[in-house]
C-alpha cells in the first residue's frame, strides 16, 4: 500500500491544527461514551462468548444453542456475571465440554443457574484455557491470510469491491467467482433484509432470503472455500466481506473471525439511524465486536455514507466527517489500528448541482489526508441513480475518476442498474469495465495534479472542516446519545430507550468475567500484533 | 436479396406514422430498431452468438444483428443485440390505469382541508415488512421532502407520522388505529422474489380482519408498484418513482372529500 499513509503535504492547504482539535474533542466524546460500555454487557455478547468457547448448533426448532445457554442464565436474573462463568462452573460440575454442556441443557437435563458455584479463580482458570485455544485458532486464521497475501502480494491502489445478493449461498458462490476473474477484490455477500433485526443467528448454509443471503457461519464457510479456489487459479487474493451489524454484532464477528472474512460492516451508529436499533444496545455490542474484528485482522467499514442517502450530500458533508471522527476514536479505542479503519463515506451529491464533481472531489481529499493510514471506504452514487442505466454508468464513472484522483482503498463499485435490481452478472462485468479502465487509464494522476490555491475546492473543504469540528463540540457539551435523540445525523431521531434490543442490554456486577475481552485488549494494546 | 441490392428503397417504404400499427423508432419511421442486451449460460464461441441471433429472432426481432459479445466467466457470455421489432401495437386501444389527479400546491392543499374537511388529516407512512428501505416513505413524509418538493411534515393541515423501515403490518395497523389515521401509506422497495405483492396483500387482508378497510384511504408506493397493481390489489392508489408528496396529498385530500361527501 504505497500511496495510502504516505502523507504528503496538503493539497487543499487543510488547517491541521482544526483537524488535531476535531480529533482530541472526538477522543473525549468517545472516552465519555466508553464509560457507558465498560459498565454494561448484552445477551449478544454472552451469546458470543459461548460462540468462542466452542457452543454451535441449533435445536429441533432452529435456536441456536448459544440463545438456549444464555437464555438459561438469564432466566433466575443471573446474567450481571456474564455467560462464562456460569459455563466453567458447570465444566468443573460435570467434566463435559461447553458444546457438551450445552446440549444437555437443550434437553433439559442441565440448568446452569442451580450449580453450587465453585471457587472463582478455579473457574476462570477452566475459562481460560479454552479460551486461549481459541484466540490461538483465530490468530492462526489471521496468520494464514497474512501468508495468502504475501504469497500472491497485495494489491496496490483502490480495492474493486462488489456485492452479491441472490438469496442463495450456491448462486452467489457462481456470481463471486466471476466477479473475482472480472476482475473485483472483494466480495460483499449482502444480508437478507430481515437478519439485522433478528436477535440470534440463522444456522447452516441457506439458499432463500430476501435482497441478500444469511449471515451464518455456514454461509462464511462455504464462500471463504470458493474464493480462495478462485484467488488460487488467478494468483490474487480475494477478499470477503460481510455485515457486523445489527442485533447480533458481536457474534457475527466472531463467527467471521472463525472463517477468515477479511471485512466487516461494523457501525453502531448506522445501526441505531438505519435499523432502529437500540443505541445503548448496539453501542455496547460494537465494542466487543471491533475488538474481535481488531484481533482477527478485520479492516472494518463504517456506515457514513449512509447518512447521505437520506440527508443532503452538500449540506450535510461536515456530519459525515464528525462521524468518521468519533468512529475512528471507537475503533483506537477497542483496539483497531488505523490500518483496520474503512471509514465511510460516499459520491452522492445531485448531479444537477453546479460544480458537484468539485465537492465531490474535494471532500474525498480532504478525508484521505485527514485519514492517511486508514484504508477508507468509498460509496459510489445511490440516491440519485434513477433506472436510466446509461446516466448511470456515466455517474459511476465519475465517481471511478474521484476515487483514482485521490487514492480511495475500498472502492465499492457502482452499477449501472442500481435503483432496479440487485446486480445481473453481467451488470457487475460492465462496472468492473468501467473501473479498471478508469483506474488504468487514470493511474497516476494523483501524482500530477494539484488545486489551485485559494480555489473553490479549498474554500469548500475548509467550511467542511470547521463545521464538523463546530459539531463536534457541540456533541462533546451534550454528549453522544443527546445528540442522536435530536436527530444531528442523517436527520434521523432515535430515542435513548427506544428502538430494538433494549432488553437485552444489562449492567456488569462486580464478579462479571468476559475472559476475550481481558486477553484481546491485553495482545492489542500491548503494540505489535 | 436478388435485385433488392441495387435498389435504394427500405423494404419497409410505409414512412407514415399509423397510430394503430406503432412501431419502435431508430431513425426512421417504422424501421422498428430496437437494442438489447443479454447473458446465455454458455461457452462464448461461434455457437453462442449463432443462439443469441435465434434467441433474438424468436424474441420477434429481425434481422438481429450481435453488436458486441464477450465472457463473463466461464460458461457465461454477455451479448448486445440490435435488430428491428416485428410487432406493432395500436396505440389508439391502449387503456392505462393512472391515478388522474389535478396537483395542488402546497397552499392550496392546506386550504383545500381548511376548507372542505375542517380538520387536520392524520397520515401515517412506513416501509412495512422486512423492508429496510426508508428512500420512498422519507421522500413523501419527512419534511425535507425530495428534489425541492417538500414532505407532508412540512404541510400545516396534515399530521404525518413515519414509523420508517421494517414496520410489521400488524404494528403498522395497530398504530393505525391508535393514531386515528385518516390515510395509510405503505411504501415498498425490495420487489425480489414479488415479496411487495405478497406483504401488499397481507395487509389489505389485515385491514380487512380488523373492519377498517373502508374507513381508512390505503395508498401504496415504490419503485416497481403501478396504479394498475395497487387496484389489483385492493388498495386506493399507488405511485411509481418521480412521486412528489403533493401529488399523492393532492389525491388523498380529494379521495377523503368524495368519500365523506363533504363537497
Amino acid at each position: 500500500m504505497t500511496e495510502i499513509g504516505k502523507q504528503s503535504e496538503s493539497k487543499l492547504n487543510l488547517d491541521f491544527s482544526v483537524v488535531s482539535k476535531a480529533r482530541e474533542t472526538a477522543k473525549k466524546i468517545a472516552f465519555e461514551t466508553q464509560k457507558f460500555i465498560d459498565h454494561h454487557s448484552t445477551t449478544t455478547i454472552e451469546r458470543t462468548v459461548c460462540r468462542l468457547l466452542g457452543i454451535d448448533d441449533v435445536d429441533e426448532f432452529d435456536v441456536p444453542l448459544p440463545n438456549i445457554v444464555v437464555d438459561n442464565i438469564k432466566k433466575g436474573n443471573h446474567l450481571g456475571i456474564g455467560a462464562a462463568i456460569y459455563i466453567g462452573n458447570a465444566i468443573l460440575h460435570t467434566n463435559l465440554s461447553p458444546q457438551e454442556i450445552a446440549e444437555k441443557i437443550v434437553k433439559d437435563e442441565l440448568n446452569l443457574t442451580e450449580l453450587p458455584l465453585k471457587d472463582l479463580s478455579e473457574i476462570k482458570a477452566t475459562i481460560n484455557l479454552i479460551a486461549q485455544e481459541t484466540l490461538v485458532n483465530i490468530s492462526q486464521n489471521r496468520k494464514k491470510r497474512d501468508k495468502l497475501l504475501q504469497k500472491y502480494g497485495d494489491k496496490e491502489g483502490p480495492l474493486i469491491y462488489v456485492i452479491v445478493a441472490t438469496g442463495n449461498i450456491y448462486e452467489d458462490i457462481i456470481q463471486a467467482q466471476a466477479a473475482a476473474r472480472q476482475g473485483a477484490d472483494v466480495i460483499a455477500v449482502i444480508r437478507s433484509t430481515v437478519q439485522s433485526l433478528l436477535d440470534y443467528v440463522p444456522y447452516g448454509a441457506t439458499t432463500e432470503g430476501f435482497g441478500g443471503t444469511y449471515a451464518t457461519q455456514e454461509n462464511f464457510r462455504l464462500m471463504r472455500k470458493a474464493l480462495d479456489e478462485v484467488g488460487e487459479e488467478l494468483g490474487r487474493y480475494i477478499r470477503l466481506t460481510n455485515y457486523c451489524s445489527g442485533l447480533c454484532m458481536p457474534e457475527i464477528a466472531a463467527m467471521g473471525a472463525f472463517e477468515r472474512l477479511d471485512m466487516m460492516l461494523n457501525d453502531a451508529l448506522y445501526g441505531i439511524l438505519f435499523r432502529d436499533i437500540n443505541m445503548k444496545r448496539t453501542i455496547v455490542d460494537q465494542y466487543f465486536s471491533r475488538m474481535i474484528n481488531a484481533y482477527a485482522g478485520v479492516i472494518i467499514n463504517t456506515g457514513e455514507d449512509n447518512y447521505l442517502t437520506t440527508a443532503d450530500a452538500y449540506e450535510t458533508a461536515h456530519t459525515v466527517l464528525a462521524s468518521e471522527f468519533i468512529n475512528e476514536q471507537f475503533a483506537l479505542l477497542a483496539g483497531l489500528k488505523e490500518e483496520q479503519m474503512g471509514l465511510g463515506h460516499a459520491f452522492e451529491m445531485n448531479p444537477d448541482l453546479e460544480n458537484g464533481f468539485l465537492y465531490e472531489l474535494a471532500q474525498a481529499q480532504m478525508a484521505r489526508e485527514i485519514f492517511p493510514k486508514a484504508p477508507l471506504k468509498y460509496m459510489p452514487p445511490t440516491k440519485f441513480m434513477t433506472g436510466n442505466i446509461f446516466k448511470g454508468h456515466i455517474q459511476d464513472a465519475l465517481f471511478n475518476m474521484i476515487t483514482i484522483m485521490t487514492n480511495q482503498r475500498i472502492h465499492l463499485l457502482g452499477m449501472l442498474t442500481e435503483a432496479i435490481h440487485t446486480p445481473f452478472m453481467s451488470d457487475r462485468a460492465l462496472s468492473i469495465e468501467n473501473a479498471r479502465y478508469i483506474f488504468n487509464n487514470m493511474k497516476s494522476i494523483s501524482e500530477e495534479i494539484v488545486f489551485r490555491k485559494g480555489g473553490l475546492m479549498e474554500k469548500r473543504v475548509d467550511e467542511v472542516l470547521n463545521k464538523a469540528y463546530d459539531l463536534l463540540k457541540e456533541i462533546e457539551k451534550q454528549g453522544l446519545f443527546k445528540t442522536i435523540e435530536k436527530g444531528i445525523f442523517a436527520s434521523i431521531k432515535r430515542p435513548i430507550d427506544g428502538g430494538k434490543g433494549l432488553d437485552g442490554v444489562f449492567k456488569k456486577e462486580k464478579d462479571y468475567f468476559n475472559p476475550f475481552i481481558e486477553f484481546m485488549i491485553k495482545e492489542l494494546t500491548k503494540g505489535g500484533n | 436479396m436478388g435485385g433488392g441490392q441495387y435498389s435504394i428503397e427500405r423494404e419497409n417504404s410505409d414512412k407514415n406514422l399509423d397510430l394503430t400499427r406503432i412501431k419502435p423508432y431508430g431513425d426512421t419511421m417504422n424501421d422498428g430498431k430496437v437494442q438489447l442486451s443479454f447473458t446465455l449460460p454458455i461457452e462464448h464461441d461461434e455457437k453462442a452468438i449463432e443462439t443469441a441471433k435465434e434467441l433474438a429472432v424468436k424474441m420477434g426481432i429481425k434481422d438481429p444483428e450481435v453488436t458486441y459479445h464477450t465472457t463473463l466467466d466461464k460458461g457465461f457470455t454477455y451479448f448486445v443485440v440490435y435488430g428491428k421489432s416485428i410487432h406493432t401495437i395500436d396505440y389508439t386501444k391502449i387503456k392505462v390505469e393512472t391515478v388522474e389527479v389535478d396537483v395542488m400546491s402546497i397552499e392550496d392543499i392546506n386550504n383545500y382541508i381548511k376548507e372542505k374537511i375542517r380538520r387536520k388529516l392524520v397520515i401515517l407512512g412506513a416501509s412495512t415488512g422486512s423492508d429496510a428501505h426508508t428512500v420512498g416513505i422519507d421522500a413523501i413524509i419527512n419534511m425535507k421532502g425530495f428534489a425541492g418538493h417538500y414532505g407532508l411534515e412540512h404541510y400545516e393541515m396534515i399530521e404525518a407520522f413515519n414509523l420508517g423501515s421494517q414496520v410489521t403490518n400488524e404494528e403498522f395497523v395497530k398504530r393505525g388505529i391508535e393514531l386515528n389515521a385518516d390515510v395509510l401509506l405503505v411504501s415498498q422497495t425490495v420487489t425480489q422474489k414479488d415479496i411487495h405483492v405478497k406483504n401488499l396483500t397481507q395487509l389489505v387482508d389485515l385491514l380487512e380482519a380488523e373492519g377498517i378497510r373502508d374507513k381508512i384511504i390505503l395508498v401504496c408506493g415504490g419503485a416497481r408498484v403501478s396504479n394498475e397493481l395497487a387496484k389489483e390489489l385492493g388498495y386506493d392508489a399507488g405511485f411509481g418513482p418521480s412521486t412528489y408528496a403533493e401529488i399523492v396529498a393532492s389525491f388523498f385530500v380529494k379521495e377523503f372529500v368524495r368519500r365523506k361527501k363533504l363537497d
